[in-house]
């Protein structure tokens, strides 16, 4: 086959077969997906680590694991360690005796096996499962322009602009790919001209305000393109500290789930942003203005898909993204306040919190732990998604403040102080 | 018969009915079903899809603008293929987005034979034009003739 894409001669071997037929099928299939996307070379992915999407061994995905055996066989493995997406059971987070049945026997069946895989490709550590890899707990935090080979939508979001990374949104398998052959095709947010946003939104509320609903609002008008936010520096300040950090993660994945975007620039706060301003907005840009009425017309627009829309909420999970140590600390206050104005002594809805493992094991260092626990919610690294990913959990009702978790499962979205008042007092104010 | 040209993402040749879905497909949500509980015939398992829940995918002619959701989008599809629970090809109105993209490659270069065809850029008129039902034929040069 003939391709456009330039090729190094060391690149053309390899797809000549100068490292093996699987080494030139993976070089093959990264070339053919660039083509697709207009690439006109393949780049070194210059990161430290990478970041895999798929971390479930869901029975279902049998052809994926024996994709896996085939390059491990061939040594073709990750030249890259790499983190990975949370784990799809926790002991810690309630189920019922048929769900576990279902999870452990049945959907995840192939976990163990599925880790030992990853254990061989190159996974980092037996903690290096969350979504929220670039967490400094974790470690895995690329530098203003590295090139990755990411996926897991809300990682590769937060890394092109919170990080000012370069990153494609990559699909499980070719994010892998990557990390083997050690090039990316390079096209989309690793070129100067795609990082240009052609949206300018102009933040116009009468307070701060909610990350994951403004995210929504965000990714559902402007799709995959890129949004350059106005008017943001007025409630996140000009520095990109714990909190701003926060904030922009829980924006950007509800941008990457409600929509599919994949970088935004945050004027006076993003890196690409403070060092280019107005020249990354495209000349003929369009423009979003969003106000309290257009937050309430989306937030109204959320369908609520439980049988039962009146039913009491049986779980409510916090940390989709995973939560930061900074969410914790400040959820912990927020709940103990919550609760001693309600006069209730535990949470009255059982409660899960996830966060990576590395954050979990700094959390609990902190008094707050104590404190936390004290309150009756659970901490958990479990990921939520593959959680409510069932027909059994779809039953349930759930209630969250995640707009991710929302667009994905049955799930229903409240905002933060919303959420607080259902799990420190019932629903009612 | 109306015939539209579009751009060969992966090559194929052959006649199937259409299925039609006017909003992006959401493929983790709409393969889960097939994937997971055993049902051979690919039964759209996605809620949120009012043209194709419910509604068999397995070989068909899957009309459809782009695909939507989880970035395990092209595994799932690579799975499906793996599994034979495809549709017979997929036909986008628009470019296609990187997770399908993804999912066609890599069946194309890792699965025996061509399991899934795939055409793209056919343009909003096809949607437009095409039903459920409607006998599609695909020719290798992306060519798609539509007969209702």
């Amino acid at each position: 086959m003939e391709y456009k894409m330039k090729l190094t001669e060391e690149q053309s071997a390899i797809l000549g077969g100068s490292r093996g037929e699987t080494m030139a099928k993976v070089m093959e299939t990264l070339v053919r997906y660039g083509e697709l996307f207009g690439a006109d070379e393949m780049v070194a992915v210059t990161s430290k680590y990478n970041h895999l999407v798929t971390s479930f061994g869901l029975k279902a995905l049998a052809p994926v694991y024996a994709l896996m055996d085939q390059l491990i066989e061939a040594g073709a493995v990750s030249a890259q360690k790499f983190s990975v997406d949370p784990r799809p059971l926790d002991k810690n987070v309630p189920s019922n005796f048929i769900q576990d049945l279902v999870f452990k026997k049945f959907m995840y069946s192939k976990q163990d096996f599925y880790e030992g895989q990853l254990e061989k490709l190159g996974l980092m550590d037996k903690d290096a499962f969350t979504c929220t890899c670039y967490m400094d707990e974790v470690g895995n935090t690329p530098k203003k322009g590295d090139v990755l080979s990411w996926s897991e939508s809300s990682a590769v979001v937060y890394a092109n602009s919170v990080l000012g990374a370069r990153c494609n949104r990559n699909s499980g398998i070719i994010d892998l790919m990557g990390s083997i052959v050690g090039y990316v095709p390079s096209f989309g947010f690793l070129k100067d001209e795609g990082r240009r946003a052609s949206w300018i939104i102009e933040i116009k509320t009468t307070k701060k305000p909610e990350a994951q609903l403004l995210g929504s609002a965000v990714g559902m008008k402007v799709m995959e393109d890129v949004p350059y936010i106005k008017g943001f520096d007025k409630w996140l300040g000009s520095e990109l500290d714990d909190a701003a950090k926060t904030y922009l993660k829980d924006f950007g994945a509800a941008t990457a789930s409600n929509g599919a975007v994949g970088l935004y620039h945050v004027e006076n706060l993003t890196p690409e942003a403070v060092e280019l301003g107005e020249s990354l907005i495209k000349e003929d840009a369009k423009v979003y203005v969003i106000d309290d009425a257009e937050l309430k017309r989306v937030y109204d627009s959320y369908p609520v898909i439980w049988k039962n829309k009146e039913a009491k909420p049986k779980l409510c999970f916090m940390g989709c993204p995973h939560m930061s140590l900074n969410q914790l600390i400040t959820w912990t206050e927020k709940v103990e306040a919550g609760l001693k104005e309600a006069g209730n002594a535990k949470v009255v809805i059982p409660t899960v919190f996830t966060a990576a493992p590395g954050v979990l094991k700094e959390f609990e260092k902190t008094p707050y732990a104590e404190r936390l626990r004290k309150t009756g919610v659970i901490t958990s690294y479990i990921c939520p998604l593959m959680y409510m990913n069932n027909p059994l959990s779809t039953k349930m009702p759930v209630i969250t403040s995640s707009n991710k978790l929302r667009t994905y499962t049955s799930a229903r979205y409240y905002t933060d102080d919303e959420i607080l008042v259902q799990i420190t007092k019932g629903g009612k104010n | 018969m109306k015939i539209f040209k579009g751009r060969v993402v992966a090559e194929g040749s052959l006649t199937a009915e259409a299925l039609v879905s006017h909003g992006g497909l959401n493929t983790l949500a709409s393969f889960q079903k097939a994937l997971q509980f055993g049902d051979k015939k690919a039964t759209c398992g996605d809620q949120n899809n009012p043209d194709l829940y419910g509604k068999q995918m397995l070989g068909k002619a899957l009309c459809l603008p782009r695909t939507i959701g989880s970035t395990t989008g092209g595994l799932v599809l690579y799975c499906a293929c793996a599994m034979k629970r495809q549709p017979a090809c997929m036909l986008f109105s628009e470019p296609i987005d990187s997770l399908a993209a993804a999912g066609a490659v890599l069946s194309d270069v890792w699965l025996e034979g061509s399991p899934l065809p795939v055409i793209d850029c056919l343009g909003e008129e096809f949607l437009d034009y095409v039903k459920d039902g409607m006998k599609i034929t695909i020719k290798p040069d992306g060519t798609v003739e539509v007969d209702g």
